[in-house]
């Protein structure tokens, strides 16, 4: 009972904050109202025991990627006013579209499992079971290339983004690193040689300040 | 424990709140990219709700590599928003006509 109701709490507060990002006016509201989302869904889904991926949705969505977000949106300057103006316009086709999925999805979803005990081979696990444990197992073993391919999709991510936002300014001054290791002693440092002189002594009369 | 049809009606909802919300913020493209992570999110409750049903731990995986190339998707998507807004100093989708397309 305990676990329905957390879940009508969760599924809420998922569906308000939700509608809250697609409201809002400001940018930097829809994105914290989206680290609500993805945090609630979290909490779903540990309600549902896929506890790893709750995990990882915290780390990598609310850590990273609305981080991500959040930096860009604030960085850039937006004009908030000049995006809302005509938007009563395509709310209505929105809407439309929008009650067309959910009715056909649920229309789907509640007459499939009429009279289907939905509910069954959901036991809940015994104690000691690991979700990581068994997630690790499939993932190196069976999904070792889709690991790897995925490993490679985000390293060109990681290219792609820097290629992009990376820009070399003319003004700038830029050190040459082959320059600068290549260089010798004999290039930088020229020793003199200073014949030692005697200190001499200070002429009679004179006062030290 | 929870039926497999609330979870699959709330999939739903999230992913038609979702595409209503790329129709009305059809202008800003930040936007559009937030309402594209929340189609996404929306779309991985099925997988993992079923992979829960089904007792089958690959529907889980899979989530894994969405999540994987949703992340990619958006580290380059708003590379290029910020791009964009260094050289046309907007991010109103109705202004994109460089390529005169």
């Amino acid at each position: 009972m305990l676990v329905e109701i957390l879940f009508w709490f969760f599924a809420s507060v998922l569906v308000v904050s939700a509608l809250g990002v697609i409201m809002v006016k400001n940018p930097v509201h829809a994105a914290m109202l989206l680290v609500l989302c993805f945090f609630t869904s979290a909490n779903i889904w540990l309600l549902i025991e896929a506890e790893f991926l709750a995990v990882v949705l915290v780390l990598v969505y609310v850590g990273a990627v609305m981080v991500l977000f959040l930096f860009v949106v604030m960085m850039l300057d937006i004009n908030i006013e000049a995006m809302r103006a005509r938007v009563t316009r395509y709310a209505v086709a929105g809407g439309i579209v929008a009650g067309v999925v959910v009715f056909e999805i649920v229309s789907v979803v509640w007459t499939r499992s009429m009279g289907i005990d939905v509910t069954n081979g959901a036991q809940m696990k015994p104690a000691g079971y690991s979700n990581t444990a068994e997630l690790g197992k499939m993932l190196y073993t069976d999904y070792v290339y889709p690991f790897e391919l995925a490993a490679v999709l985000l390293l060109i991510a990681i290219v792609a983004a820097i290629s992009l936002t990376m820009r070399k300014r003319p003004g700038l001054k830029y050190q040459n690193v082959a320059k600068q290791v290549a260089v010798r002693r004999e290039d930088r440092v020229r020793i003199v040689k200073v014949p030692a002189e005697k200190t001499a002594e200070p002429p009679a009369g004179e006062t030290k300040p | 424990m929870i039926p497999l049809n609330w979870l699959l009606t709330l999939s739903g909802v999230l992913f038609a709140i979702s595409v209503a919300g790329m129709f009305i913020n059809r202008k800003s493209l930040i936007l559009l990219l937030m309402c594209v992570e929340l189609l996404l999110l929306a779309v991985n409750f099925n997988f993992v709700a079923f992979s829960r049903y089904l007792d089958d731990i690959n529907g889980q995986i899979f989530v894994f590599f969405v999540l994987t190339v949703a992340a990619a998707e958006s580290a380059i998507g708003l590379a290029i928003l910020v791009v964009l807004f260094r050289v046309r100093r907007t991010i109103n989708v109705e202004d994109m006509n460089i390529l005169k397309g």
